[in-house]
């Protein structure tokens, strides 16, 4: 275990990476970086009510020009799916998703177990890289996510599990 | 109103205005009518113009933003008009084409065709600036506004073909169109 704190890395993560728009959907473990985010004047933040709605704000904001970053819960990726195909694989849209990735080992909600399970093999199957660092490791992971979504121009994922968040 | 009579309205007086606008045949429509790079034409994720066309006039509030959206799709991502409320942009105006049915599937009908008024939807989630129009002039003069117009349209198709340049070219020339240095230079 290290001292760094969790939040705070994804979050020096984003920033090393330019991100600059964030649409989100909260999850219990993504509170500390949500606030972190929330007081920086240099992302634009939008919640929005679901995530595929994210995908969708997430695709106009970087033709506006910006760096987008979707932050979700796994089970948001669910809802997200056609749109990750039929917009972002389609133009060729890169977009950055941090999601706590729920309903793995020490997991206490039932509900989360069979999304939980699926989850990576639903990103590989989509043939959408993805990253699970440590907290120690999650700056550059976060980075290096980024750079793999704007050079392949696709979605990039960042899984972190609830074993990533203890000391959040 | 015919919805290929709106469309090319709402095209020949859009100016530089962006356009996003929704998949299927209104997409086709607008090919047909009035392609500029200013269109951005959604090939698939249905029920996302609204959305797309809100993240880009939030990052791009120099810029109007117009979205052409139908029923069935606003009815697929009703959140959306919640998010378009609570972000109140000046330079943001969603067109719904009221033709009260899937029109790119077979016509069947959509909630609207009962008891479901999206301008009242609009209303409710938050949205301040609300209308309804039945005609092109209508249409017109709420193009100087923002918010949500909902357009009611008659329910067919024209006879138009599919959109042949590929989805690369419709991204890269709209961001072209406005983007100063065109995508490249900004995003790596």
């Amino acid at each position: 275990m290290s001292d760094i704190n969790p939040s705070f890395a994804v979050y020096s993560g984003l920033k090393s990476s330019g991100i600059d728009f964030v649409a989100s959907v909260p999850c219990i473990n993504l509170q500390y970086l949500l606030k972190l985010i929330d007081a920086d004047p240099e992302i634009v933040h939008v919640p929005v009510t679901r995530e595929e709605e994210g995908v969708g704000l997430c695709a106009g904001a970087w033709m506006g020009g910006k760096r987008p970053a979707l932050l979700m819960q796994n089970s948001g990726l669910g809802n997200s799916i056609n749109a990750l195909a039929s917009l972002d694989f389609l133009y060729g849209i890169p977009l950055l998703m941090i999601i706590s990735h729920r309903g793995c080992e020490g997991e206490l909600i039932v509900g989360q177990m069979p999304m939980g399970r699926l989850t990576p093999m639903l990103l590989d199957s989509m043939e959408i890289p993805r990253f699970s660092p440590s907290p120690v490791e999650a700056e550059a992971s976060v980075a290096r996510a980024w750079g793999v979504a704007a050079t392949k121009k696709k979605p990039v994922a960042v899984l972190l599990d609830l074993q990533f968040w203890k000391g959040a | 109103m015919k919805r290929m009579e709106a469309i090319s309205e709402v095209a020949a007086a859009a100016e530089k205005a962006l356009i996003v606008c929704n998949i299927g045949f209104p997409s086709r429509e607008l090919y047909a009518a009035a392609d500029r790079p200013e269109n951005f034409y959604m090939l698939g994720s249905m029920g996302l113009a609204s959305s797309i066309g809100l993240g880009l006039a939030l990052v791009r509030p120099e810029r109007k933003v117009i979205v052409l959206d139908g029923d069935g799709s606003v009815l697929m991502n009703l959140g959306a008009l919640a998010t378009i409320a609570h972000n109140a942009l000046e330079n943001y105006l969603l067109i719904i084409l009221d033709n009260c049915c899937y029109g790119s599937t077979g016509s069947q009908p959509t909630c609207t065709s009962q008891r479901t008024d999206l301008a009242l939807v609009a209303r409710a989630a938050g949205v301040q600036q609300v209308g309804t129009v039945t005609t092109p002039e209508g249409l017109i003069d709420a193009l100087s506004g923002h918010g949500v117009v909902v357009a009611r349209v008659d329910p067919g198709n024209a006879d138009v073909p599919l959109i042949d340049i590929t989805p690369e070219h419709i991204i890269d020339r709209f961001m072209r169109s406005f983007l100063p240095f065109g995508p490249f230079k900004i995003q790596v």
